[in-house]
């Protein structure tokens, strides 16, 4: 392992991060809820409860990198693998094993663990854990 | 009123993901890359979320004083089931496929980008597909 000195971004990473916890702060002041992703898009869909306070969150997501494109810079980086198959199977596992698993990146990841949830430490080292070997076969397979 | 809340609060997550870079998922797998050229950046997304989340929620769910809602929603299940591990395995080979979770997938369709598009749609169709499967 090496440390990736040219891509590694630790302020904006920090700033953008505290950005996110003020977000959840607020969304669990107003609503007495957590702020998952994966369950609020799953409910948005599958739940009358609480639908259109959903769905707003999930539009209020969509305008985000609008406002920054806005207010702050106008070029948002994006570079995404161009093999269809790849996308189709990515967000399709991505579905599902959030499903079964209750949560994602900000539900287990930022929200469990912040309330020191075993459960959410667990699922976070999960995918973590999955996520590196992936990365791995594909990069050995050179399909990155 | 809680509806506008939630928009608010939703466009705040959606500028943070954006700031750290997270809706770039070429950021994301250079995090997972961890036995070639590690980029530690998503650690400190995460850690900075936590940093303010940890205290604040604490502090709400003791005050139980919210603004929109008379109870509190916390999960109750405290089990380390086979459906956790098995479920967040499968969620991060699709992570790790792609590079998007499904916050930053959600924000990036701001971008009108095709590959985020389809992995929204495909990630709708993973959800409602879990439903069949038991483990």
């Amino acid at each position: 392992m090496k440390i990736d000195f040219v891509n590694f971004t630790p302020i904006p990473a920090l700033i953008g991060g505290i950005i996110i916890g003020l977000a959840v702060v607020l969304f669990f002041y107003a609503t007495g809820r957590l702020a998952g992703v994966s369950g609020i898009a799953n409910n948005a869909l599958t739940k009358k409860d609480n639908r259109a306070t959903n769905l707003l969150f999930l539009i209020g997501l969509i305008t985000g990198p609008i406002l920054y494109q806005l207010f702050i810079s106008s070029n948002v980086p994006y570079l995404i693998n161009d093999n269809s198959i790849i996308i189709v199977l990515g967000g399709f596992l991505v579905g599902i094993g959030t499903q079964i698993g209750m949560g994602c990146t900000s539900g287990h990841g930022v929200c469990g663990i912040s309330r020191f949830s075993i459960r959410s430490i667990i699922a976070t080292i999960s995918f973590i854990f999955s996520g590196v070997i992936v990365v791995y076969l594909m990069n050995t397979l050179g399909l990155n | 009123m809680k509806n506008i809340l939630a928009l608010i609060s939703g466009s705040i997550f959606g500028l943070g993901l954006t700031i750290s870079s997270m809706t770039n998922p070429d950021k994301v797998l250079g995090f997972l890359d961890l036995f070639n050229n590690w980029d530690p950046s998503l650690a400190f997304v995460m850690g900075g979320a936590i940093i303010v989340t940890s205290p604040m929620l604490f502090i709400l769910s003791n005050n139980k004083n919210f603004i929109f809602s008379k109870e509190i929603h916390l999960p109750t299940n405290n089990d380390i089931d086979k459906k956790l591990v098995i479920g967040s395995l499968i969620f991060g080979a699709g992570w790790g496929l792609v590079g998007l979770c499904p916050g930053p997938a959600i924000s990036s369709l701001a971008l009108i980008e095709m590959p985020s598009i389809i992995f929204v749609i495909f990630m709708f169709i993973g959800f409602y597909c879990s439903k069949f499967i038991k483990i």
